[in-house]
């Protein structure tokens, strides 16, 4: 089961439901060989991701451009989020079950492309220090990137 | 074009400027992300060495702008190019750019009785626009970044430019680019289409056997090795249209270096086939650009 091939050329909120309604078909646990385990492998799983989410907040708190977002925010259920979304995305073995992304930065200050890539720049920083190879990082930033959409606002 | 003869040694003072700023605080200026401006090609715009790109240089997003200059060099066996100018990127939409070519004919000055060493100089304003798209962060759309670009160039040698064939000492150039970054493959693809009367992209004039606009396609792929290192190839197809001397198309290999928002050096092969008499150019290329 591949639902993300779903996304292609429908909008994120369609695909979120279809992706929704996927999982929801997909009966029992996904076993067997996943397309693309090596990238979420290359990652430690997901005890590399939770890893990699300690050093990713840090360095969100650390910028001066992306602080402002996190400084006051329950931090704990960030990360554990982060790490079912990325987890997700990489096609592991989680659910991603919080808020869709457009609902989850309303009422935040105004977030532009700079606050994104920034943001973009701090998760490279983290990736590298836990000597994610370049080819999976842009693997993960590839899913990513489209959430400039409903992360973005004015 | 009496104003640009200035440009020389302001550039000058911008490039001193800039050896001056520390690359350590790279990291948090500009909104783009890094090298996703692109290098500065030949005639200055953002893209590869050859060819644009639809990226609009400099680090500048929304409400911001960006800026930097480029200095470049091309050595081949007889001929030698130096290019340097100045890029103003504005909000990620549109991009503002300088350069001034001197082309030396070294040797081969001397032996068509032009005197050794004699150099065709030629400026180069240019604009470009992004129309649609973003190359780096729509990567679930087959939507390319689109631009469309000018770029106005005017030849400072008209006389002997007329007596070589070619119609004209000044012309412009008018491109389409579209660009886009495949980054789970870590790959980007540009393909540019350009409509141009140049002879050698303007060195040896406008026009010639006719003076019509001739559709020439360009393009580069370029694969990224890690944040700070890409390696490339570049196509630029180039009419042919002088009667006294054929023109070829032009090829490089790249590799770009970008340590931080404030630099990247660009070194590449490039064959560039026959240069009036001279058949075979390989060349060396080395380029410089600074950002602010």
């Amino acid at each position: 089961m591949r639902p993300h091939l779903m996304f292609t050329g429908i909008s994120l909120r369609a695909a979120v439901t279809a992706l929704t309604l996927a999982l929801t078909l997909c009966v029992g646990p996904v076993d067997g060989a996943r397309a693309d385990d090596a990238t979420f492998q290359a990652f430690g799983g997901k005890a590399g991701l939770q890893s990699l989410m300690e050093d990713f907040m840090a360095n969100l708190l650390a910028d001066s451009r992306t602080r402002p977002f996190f400084e006051k925010a329950n931090q704990t259920r960030i990360k554990a989020q982060l790490v079912d979304q990325f987890c997700q995305a990489l096609e592991g073995p989680c659910h991603y079950k919080g808020l869709d992304m457009a609902s989850a930065h309303k009422g935040l200050p105004p977030i532009t492309r700079e606050h994104f890539n920034a943001l973009v720049e701090d998760l490279q920083d983290a990736m590298d220090k836990h000597q994610v190879p370049f080819t999976a990082q842009n693997k993960l930033l590839a899913k990513l990137a489209p959430l400039h959409r409903d992360i973005e606002h004015p | 074009m009496r104003a640009y003869s200035l440009l020389p040694a302001s550039l000058g003072g911008l490039l001193l400027l800039a050896g001056l700023v520390s690359p350590a605080a790279a990291n948090d200026t500009g909104g783009k992300l890094l090298a996703t401006g692109g290098v500065t090609q030949l005639e200055g715009a953002a893209g590869g060495g050859l060819t644009p790109w639809a990226v609009i240089g400099g680090y500048d997003t929304a409400g911001q702008v960006g800026a930097n200059a480029f200095y470049t060099r091309v050595q081949s066996g007889s001929y030698s190019l130096n290019s340097y100018g100045a890029l103003v990127g504005i909000a990620n939409r549109v991009e503002l750019t300088v350069a001034r070519q001197s082309f030396n004919t070294e040797d081969v000055g001397g032996l068509l009785g032009l005197g050794k060493g004699y150099t065709f100089n030629q400026t180069i304003v240019g604009a470009k626009v992004r129309l649609a798209g973003d190359a780096v962060l729509e990567q679930d759309s087959w939507l390319p970044q689109i631009a469309v670009g000018a770029q106005y160039k005017h030849n400072d040698q008209g006389a002997v430019l007329r007596a070589i064939g070619a119609r004209h000492d000044g012309g412009t150039d008018f491109y389409v680019s579209a660009t886009k970054l495949f980054l789970a493959q870590s790959l980007l693809v540009d393909a540019t289409v350009r409509f141009t009367k140049a002879n050698q992209i303007g060195i040896l004039g406008f026009g010639g056997k006719d003076d019509s606009y001739h559709v020439e396609p360009e393009g580069s792929v370029a694969y990224l090795l890690s944040r700070d290192f890409l390696i490339g190839a570049e196509y630029r197809k180039k009419p042919d249209n002088l009667a006294i001397a054929h023109e070829d198309d032009w090829y490089d290999l790249f590799v770009a270096w970008v340590p931080t928002k404030n630099i990247s050096v660009t070194v590449a092969f490039a064959p560039l086939g026959n240069i009036v008499i001279r058949d075979h150019q390989n060349a060396a290329y080395l380029s410089l650009q600074v950002g602010f």
